[in-house]
């Protein structure tokens, strides 16, 4: 399925016919589009009050309220939230975790699917449904013998326990995808490799990879950015201050709202997104034509 | 021939060397600990010291624990706004950008405002359960603008109010999930041919007569796809309740995944725990079952 809806939407991307453009006049069309623009607004509109009010005094929101434009302007906010949860630290073990689990997690795929898809192992099949079904099992029912087993090897808060358990984790989907595209590998590319001498593992890394380098990087950003999202097992894992991701340091803001200054809460939230928003902006492409592939998560 | 086959043989063989990294790392991390939580399941267990075996006693009690049944129900309600509601949200989004916009406007647009309603996907959860919990809280910015409106007998404690929470947590997840039906239903629409819609349109068809019998048929696949993983998503929502409403008020928000939470690492009741969450993955198996047989027929076809 997801392959047939990729090469789908790639057949569909090189031969876009030219875009027909009728312009029949009438008010229809502007109704539509006033819709749209409605949704749209709704949809960001809590990026826009996130913006406007981290960025204003906390005397500016209590006169003015949450949806007026800053009449100040103030990175105080910011910079106590930044300071006050370390957030440096957050970023960096976000990015160590999610950056080695898409490395690990990517290369842990493609030697799964080079046995499967190339090698046509027997069991191959079954192996790639055990691992769908791995993939689907809600992590609840693995997160306890997961905290105990982490605890007993010593690996108990430190952010390799998320790392070695994502990365496989991830390589589950990865051998998933990966597994259809090299079933559809030429064969005749890798028998003229191995008539000229090459050994398995030369054909892996010279003639495999070069060829399959685009899917790879698709797959390594979906388990960058999926790694970084994931809460319930780094929350469980990773409980002093200095291990925690990003995702974790948002989730035990909860409950604040009472106590702590409307523009701090502003400040926090968009200290929070942006560091996916500006992941969006530079993969934007990447992730949605990519989501498709991805619909089993 | 006989070397030849040999050789083809031992050169199969090899091949298995390259699985020993990955299904270690799975038998280890995936399958022992799945294993491992349906045989705690059967005990009583602080989590510290010895298990004690009581059969079946843990789920027996579960059929008898109100919460519980309260956390199923509330599961039934987020399939609607985790799948349904996303799903007729994003047939009709993808359907007017595909086959409006795009043409009215030009396709920049069209891919512009995909990309928008796509941003909450990426998100994390948690940071967007801030961000929401901030908007709806009783002094935020819903009952702000409610009351600069005139609305103010409107307002309400939305997160705080057992009546409005599981409604209030709901279109936040709404807000999340649309953006995943658009882009996959958008993705399906590119292989339908646009002479279709052409023919249609020269009968006279009016665009909800070719939603309906053009988009919404060509799309069964996709819709199949996002609502089987919905669903399975939808019984593992976590972290929106967790940020939000802590599965409260009164236990209004109570989702089983949170239930799990709450007994494993709150009352250290980890083999009631570990029964809630054998369930749950009984019942994503079952689902997940009928996603392979559905996505191997598919390929079939498609060969």
């Amino acid at each position: 399925m997801a392959n047939v809806t990729m090469s789908a939407a790639n057949r569909a991307a090189l031969s876009r016919s030219p875009i027909q453009r009728r312009r029949p006049g009438g008010f229809g069309r502007w109704l539509v589009l006033a819709i749209l623009m409605l949704g749209l607004a709704v949809t960001l509109f809590p990026f826009l009050v996130a913006v406007l009010n981290a960025i204003k005094l906390p005397t500016d929101y209590a006169v003015n309220g949450p949806v007026a434009l800053p009449r100040s302007f103030s990175l105080a906010g910011l910079a106590t939230f930044w300071t006050e949860v370390d957030y440096s630290r957050k970023l960096i073990n976000s990015v160590l975790i999610s950056g080695l689990v898409a490395i690990v997690g990517v290369v842990l795929s493609l030697l799964n699917a080079y046995a499967i898809g190339i090698g046509r192992v027997r069991g191959g099949r079954k192996l790639l449904v055990l691992l769908l079904m791995g993939i689907m099992v809600p992590q609840e029912s693995l997160v306890y013998p997961l905290y105990y087993m982490a605890k007993a090897v010593g690996l108990y808060d430190t952010i390799w326990s998320v790392i070695i358990i994502f990365s496989v984790l991830q390589s589950a989907f990865g051998t998933y995808l990966l597994s259809a595209v090299l079933t559809a590998f030429p064969r005749e590319i890798i028998e003229a490799a191995e008539i000229d001498g090459a050994t398995r593992w030369q054909v892996l890394w010279h003639v495999v990879v070069p060829v399959l380098r685009p899917t790879l990087a698709v797959l390594g950003t979906f388990f960058f950015i999926w790694t970084w999202n994931e809460f319930l097992l780094p929350l469980v894992l990773l409980i002093s201050n200095q291990n925690q991701t990003v995702s974790v340091a948002m989730g035990v803001l909860q409950g604040q709202n009472s106590t702590t200054e409307p523009t701090a809460i502003a400040a926090a939230s968009l200290l929070g997104i942006l560091p996916t928003v500006i992941f969006f902006l530079i993969f934007q492409r990447t992730l949605t034509k990519g989501v498709v592939v991805g619909a089993v998560k | 021939m006989a070397i030849a086959r040999g050789s083809l043989g031992a050169s199969r063989a090899g091949y298995y060397l390259y699985l020993i990294p990955g299904t270690l790392g799975f038998l280890a991390l995936v399958l022992c600990p799945l294993i491992a939580n349906v045989g705690i399941s059967f005990t009583t267990w602080k989590g510290i010291g010895k298990a004690r075996f009581v059969g079946i006693e843990n789920y027996e009690r579960l059929a008898q624990d109100a919460m519980f049944w309260g956390s199923i129900g509330h599961t039934l309600l987020f399939i609607i706004s985790m799948t349904v509601v996303p799903i007729i949200i994003g047939l009709i989004l993808a359907a007017v950008l595909f086959d409006y916009i795009s043409k009215q406007f030009g396709e920049g647009l069209s891919s512009f405002l995909r990309a928008v309603f796509y941003l909450p996907q990426i998100l994390p959860v948690t940071a967007a359960g801030v961000l929401w919990g901030w908007i709806l809280s009783p002094i935020g910015i819903t009952n702000t603008v409610l009351k600069s409106i005139g609305l103010g007998a409107v307002a309400q404690n939305w997160l705080g109010d057992p009546t409005y929470a599981l409604p209030a947590v709901s279109a936040v997840i709404v807000w999340i999930q649309v953006g995943y039906c658009l882009v996959v239903f958008m993705a399906g629409l590119a292989r339908v041919d646009p002479s279709l819609y052409e023919a249609a349109e020269l009968d006279g068809a009016t665009w909800w007569q070719r939603l309906g019998s053009i988009t919404i048929p060509m799309l069964m696949p996709e819709i199949f796809v996002v609502a089987l993983t919905t669903v399975i998503a939808a019984l593992k929502v976590f972290a929106p309740v967790y940020v939000l409403t802590a599965g409260g008020p009164d236990n209004a928000t109570l989702v089983p995944s949170y239930l799990t939470y709450y007994h494993f690492f709150t009352t250290n009741r980890v083999g009631y725990a570990a029964a809630i969450a054998t369930l749950q993955t009984l019942v994503t198996i079952v689902l997940g079952i009928v996603f392979i047989r559905m996505q191997s027929r598919q390929s079939e076809e498609g060969a």
